[in-house]
């Protein structure tokens, strides 16, 4: 075999997320009611259009955790494989992981960001920039084709973004035209006019938007380093591809993690009462009133210490990284199922006082079978808002803590780390800008299009929210 | 200002309401006018668009709702023309509005005295000592007593007819010509609601306002009005004169309402029922609104719509039936034979004629639950370690007997504990002390296990027939949890056939199993609630007024419902409800309950025709009723129930008792015994 395949801890929990959440979909298609608020979803622009932004994010995240470790030598029959552990996306992204120039460089740069001393062809010696080894190592002449390259590159790309995008539409028309029997046609101008039932319209121009402005970066990102490389070389742009997954796993692993505790004892604390009402309710303004930030720096240092005292334990340093990234999921899980408790006890207290619950009662149901058939599904929308709302906090809760220090492992990449290591480049003159404003972009693009599907979700799903439109005395009577 | 002029003149006034995926069009040409000092009287059903009407006057409406045609002249000037600025000098200056729920409508942060002071400023040059003396002088006239103290009170400090005092104060602060009061006394106890209608009436006398009196009870209306309009669908249906109406209701609606009120005269039979329901208001109209569930409807109901036909007597219809030339005697002949069925759900229970020698044999005096000094406590922490500080003595040592295959009907205002009662029995609650004896065990004192298998005699139907169905479970599931939960049912398949069964029993399409309940109506889902507790083959259920979330008509169905199950299961009720003709029509025995204990207990008629105790005397004199003719004293209670976590000393009744005399104060009467049934607890009854 060329390839080990590696599953890490991260890994395994992404996976059985991905099949809880198809589960729940094929769930969810089967029943009416719990279809019609997706339906909702699916119906807003706004909604749909950040869905399909961060379902690109949860494609690149997805390619980085399939990880495997390649071979390297065969020795005595048996295959030795590389202590390194890479993943599809570094696969795929390959040119750009290997590509490492000897330190700084600006976007899109072909020589380095310091003067050094270079040893002139001649013999002698000058103080210039170098050239990069691989930032515009094509370019015979850097100074006259280095913009018309450029441009070239960026509308080659922009021109494929267009066709890919072409092929994408009409292979979307297609397959709406195949299940409403519509001819293609009709089916392109239905969207076009914002006739159709989900607005298509909205996801297209998404697209096109994803499109045009991805491939040009694509495009130069095989010849140039087009978010510049930071102190060690490294390209920016790829490991800004790399942070995706981290935010991704911080965002959701952390949820997976807090929401037993927070359902459990939530619903428990509201429907029991009395003294299971008292004690769940003290252990969490006890936990809610010691400092986050503290509980988790002391949390992840104890950590630090057992991995560091049992390296026999771990493989690889991926795997190391991998389990304290892990563990800060747990922490910050473990921390945070406060506030949504807090919630669902309010909402069971109400619901333990329904009619419903009353009649099961005088039937002698089981209590957790009240729990399980009565509250939970009644509560099911606002975990879903509570979830969905959560993630983009977390995103920022690991940024911060890894620019504090006391969240992933510093070999791990991730947005925290890059803005932490940026930091101290701040006040050179002229200003080092470019790791920071990349993690920046790509933060607030998933953050931004999270929040803004987490809004459609909560507008559909949240009973005391109506969306009622005004009414419009005008249009009715025309 | 000629004196001809109504003050209020309201024509082809349209309102929609954007519902989303189509237009509701909830009120849809209505003309009236309210005459000055006249009390007009806007009745009709749920969703009739009776409120939609008071909220256009206001221009009050929601969002969604928007006035589409139509014009409201108040004293000639068209309220819909004026700019919103204009518009808010008349609110509250011109016409003031009373609300449904006053625990809604006051704003709980300000105390009542500024609430009031607010409605002034916003209108009068008045300021400091001047203001707070016209807040003092509202209070007065709304009779709350001790206003002085009062107006410094916050609102969860006053009760709730003393908020709905203060509303009406708040809305006479200016003096309107006209008050508009929207269901003013739907949330309030019928004590209550007597002083409260009482107030009303006298401002409206004294100051010669108008009154918009907007209700569904009829006998509201008939205590207050001058003139009736009737809402059906949107629309008006009949207009008259308050005693031309309830002389002779002239449109087959009004008529049919009449009919499907309960009372103890109609006992014997089933209540008249409406059948079907309301038309969606999202389509249009190519006849009569009410065709399809009318008796006397005929072809041309169906295909033109009816415009408004003097009915004489001063009385307008807006029925086929009196268009000029109508032959009216052929066309009530030929009405009877066009009863046809109805889509939605089998009208079978509700067109059987109850049978008058019951399918079940009534043994009578054949107890089948005892209830012994049941008391319900329930533990009021404060402080710092949440001791308990107090008791809220909500059932306070109540004994009861119910017999097989009878109902025993509970009476009282809310607050007394008669759903406490219920629950208790049930153990939904848990008792504080008591004996619920059935089949020679003591309920209220067996394990949670050991109650398990006594649970299946016993089971409940709830008020609220949206809060008592689970939205997330289909009406297959609600049905089976009963039954899997006691191990009744051999298996899926058996359950499935029964629940196919218990459906068909109530009246409804077997089919509508896999349902969710919001697909249902109020009526409907309160069938299926009837289903789920019968699913179980129950020999008492505790009915928690079944009726009072309902419309009138929908009332009646449910009422005969429970009739004809009654007769054809032996089944015993425990019909908790403070209304008084649904407790006259459906009960054998009554129990009037007063701040925790049962004042007074016999045989429905002895209690209704015969009343000994004081405070059964004043509720029954409360009720307001349809026929005026008929004088009778109304007594007048005092006051407000008092808190039952400091009972008063002595008969809990005494504070409010028009009879009261010393000993009152002293010691809690014993039952005097008057029939081997009849028992009241008061001390005007020496022991017999």
């Amino acid at each position: 075999m060329p390839f080990k395949i590696v599953i890490l801890w991260t890994d395994a929990l992404i996976y059985l997320l991905v099949v809880v959440v198809l589960l729940l979909a094929w769930h969810v298609r089967r029943h009416e009611h719990l279809a019609a608020p997706w339906r909702k979803v699916a119906r807003s622009p706004g909604g749909l259009a950040a869905a399909a932004l961060l379902a690109l994010f949860v494609v690149i995240g997805l390619a980085d955790s399939v990880h495997y470790r390649p071979s390297v030598a065969v020795k005595d029959g048996k295959t030795v494989y590389a202590v390194e552990v890479l993943s599809l996306l570094d696969a795929i992204a390959a040119p750009l992981r290997a590509r490492k120039e000897k330190t700084y460089s600006a976007p899109l740069a072909t020589r380095l960001f310091a003067k050094e001393t270079i040893e002139l062809p001649g013999g002698g010696q000058a103080r210039d920039y170098p050239r990069l080894k691989h930032g515009g190592a094509h370019l015979e002449q850097p100074e006259e084709q280095w913009a018309s390259d450029i441009a070239r590159r960026a509308l080659w790309g922009a021109a494929a973004g267009v066709v890919l995008w072409l092929v994408l539409a009409i292979l979307l028309c297609a397959l709406l035209a195949r299940r409403a029997g519509a001819d293609v046609d009709e089916i392109w101008r239905a969207i076009w006019r914002g006739e159709t039932e989900v607005p298509w319209r909205a996801v297209l121009v998404t697209l096109a938007v994803v499109l045009v402005a991805g491939m040009p970066l694509l495009a130069l990102a095989a010849k140039y380093h087009v978010f510049g490389t930071d102190k060690v070389g490294q390209d920016v742009f790829y490991q800004s591809l790399k942070s995706i997954r981290t935010g991704l796993v911080i965002g959701t692993l952390t949820t997976l993690v807090m929401l037993p505790f927070a359902l459990l004892l939530g619903v428990m604390a509201g429907y029991f009462k009395g003294w299971v009402d008292d004690a769940i309710q003290y252990l969490y303004t006890t936990l809610s009133s010691i400092p986050g930030v503290l509980l988790i720096a002391a949390a992840v240092l104890m950590m630090q210490v057992y991995i560091e005292t049992h390296p026999e334990l771990f493989d690889t340093v991926t795997a190391r990284a991998d389990l304290r990234l892990l563990f800060l999921c747990v922490i910050l899980g473990i921390t945070s199922w406060t506030g949504l408790a807090r919630l669902l006890r309010g909402e069971a207290l109400k619901l333990r006082e329904m009619e419903y619950i009353q009649a099961a009662h005088a039937f002698g149901v089981s209590h957790w079978r009240i729990l399980t058939r009565h509250i939970l599904p009644n509560v099911m929308h606002i975990v879903l808002i509570a979830v969905v709302m959560d993630f983009s906090g977390l995103v920022l809760a690991e940024a911060v803590l890894s620019y504090v220090g006391v969240g992933v492992d510093p070999s791990t990449i991730s947005f925290g780390t890059m803005i932490n290591s940026a930091r101290l480049e701040m006040a050179r003159d002229p200003m080092v800008w470019w790791s920071l404003a990349a993690a920046f972009c790509f933060m607030l693009l998933m953050v931004l299009s999270a929040n803004l599907f987490a809004d459609a979700v909560r507008d559909a799903f949240d009973p005391r929210i109506r969306t009622a439109r005004p009414f419009r005395l005008a249009a009715q009577k025309a | 200002m000629s004196p001809e002029r109504p003050l209020l003149s309201v024509r082809d006034l349209r309102t929609w309401l954007d519902a989303g995926d189509a237009i509701v069009r909830a009120v849809d040409r209505v003309s009236f006018d309210v005459r000055r000092g006249e009390t007009f009287a806007l009745v009709g059903e749920s969703g009739c668009g009776k409120s939609m009407t008071a909220l256009s006057i206001m221009r009050l409406l929601p969002d969604a709702g928007g006035i589409v045609g139509g014009s409201v002249e108040l004293d000639g000037q068209d309220l819909l023309q004026m700019p919103e600025s204009g518009m808010r000098d008349v609110r509250g200056r011109r016409i003031g509005m009373i609300f449904q729920e006053p625990a809604l409508s006051l704003n709980p942060v300000m105390t009542a005295g500024e609430q009031v002071a607010e409605a002034l400023r916003r209108h009068t040059p008045l300021e400091g000592g001047a203001l707070a003396a016209r807040v003092r002088e509202l209070l007065e006239a709304v009779r709350i007593p001790d206003a002085a103290r009062r107006k410094d009170e916050y609102p969860f400090q006053l009760s709730g007819g003393m908020k709905q005092r203060v509303m009406i104060a708040m809305a006479l602060a200016c003096d309107p010509e006209l008050l508009v009061a929207d269901e003013p006394t739907t949330a309030l106890d019928v004590t209550i609601q007597a002083q409260v209608l009482d107030v009303l009436r006298e401002l409206q006398k004294t100051r010669r306002m108008s009154l918009m009196l907007i209700t569904h009870d009829l006998g509201v209306v008939s205590g207050m009005a001058h003139r009736v309009a009737v809402m059906y669908a949107g629309e008006i249906v009949e207009t008259a004169s308050r005693d031309a109406f309830f002389a002779r209701p002239a449109h087959p609606y009004s008529r049919k309402l009449f009919d499907s009120l309960p009372s103890g005269s109609k006992r014997d039979g089933a209540l008249a029922v409406i059948r079907g329901s309301v038309p969606a208001l999202t389509r249009e109209f190519t006849g009569c609104r009410f065709a399809d569930r009318c008796d006397s409807a005929w072809e041309l109901c169906r295909k033109s719509v009816p415009g408004l036909y003097d009915a004489g007597n001063g009385q307008i219809a807006r029925c086929h039936l009196y268009a000029p030339g109508a032959d009216k005697s052929e066309k009530w002949g030929q009405s009877r034979i066009s009863e046809r069925d109805s889509s939605m759900q089998s009208q079978k229970i509700d067109s059987d004629p109850i049978f008058p020698d019951p399918i079940f044999p009534i043994t009578s005096n054949e107890s089948l639950l005892l209830v012994k000094d049941l008391k319900v406590h329930f533990p009021v922490h404060g402080g710092l370690l949440k001791r308990v500080v107090a008791r809220v003595r909500a059932v306070d040592g109540v004994s009861l007997e119910i017999e097989a295959g009878r109902t025993l009907g509970l009476v009282g205002e809310s607050g007394c504990g008669k759903t406490t009662v219920g629950k208790g029995i049930l153990r939904l609650v848990e008792p504080t002390g008591g004996q619920v004896v059935f089949n020679g065990s003591d309920l209220a004192h067996l394990s949670r296990a050991a109650l398990r298998p006594m649970r299946k005699h016993f089971q409940i139907i709830f008020q609220d027939p949206y809060a008592s169905l689970n939205p997330r479970m289909r009406v297959l599931e609600t049905l089976e949890e009963g039954m899997a939960a006691l191990g009744l049912g051999e298996g899926r398949e058996a359950r499935q056939a029964r629940v196919d069964a218990l459906l068909a029993e109530v009246g409804l399409d077997p089919e509508v199993k896999f349902r969710y309940p919001h697909e249902f109506s109020g009526g409907q889902r309160q069938r299926i609630a009837i289903a789920r507790a019968l699913s179980v083959e129950p020999r008492l259920i505790i009915c928690d007024e079944p009726t009072s979330a309902l419309d009138v008509s929908v009332q009646a169905q449910i009422l005969n419902l429970l009739k004809a199950l009654q007769r054809k299961k032996g089944l015993a009720y425990l019909f908790i409800s403070h209304n008084i003709s649904v407790i006259e029509f459906l009960a054998h025995e009554v129990a009037v309950m007063y701040l925790g204990r049962i004042v007074e207990h016999g045989h429905v008629d002895e209690v209704l025709r015969a009343p000994r105790h004081p405070y059964t005397r004043a509720l029954l004199s409360a009720v307001p009723v349809l026929d005026r003719t008929t004088k009778r004293e109304v007594i007048r209670l005092q006051g407000e129930l008092p808190s039952p976590v400091s009972p008063p000393a002595g008969c809990h009744f005494h504070p409010r008792c028009p009879d009261a005399f010393e000993r009152c104060g002293q010691a809690y009467p014993d039952s005097a015994r008057f029939t081997a049934s009849h028992t009241a607890a008061c001390h005007l009854y020496p022991m017999v």
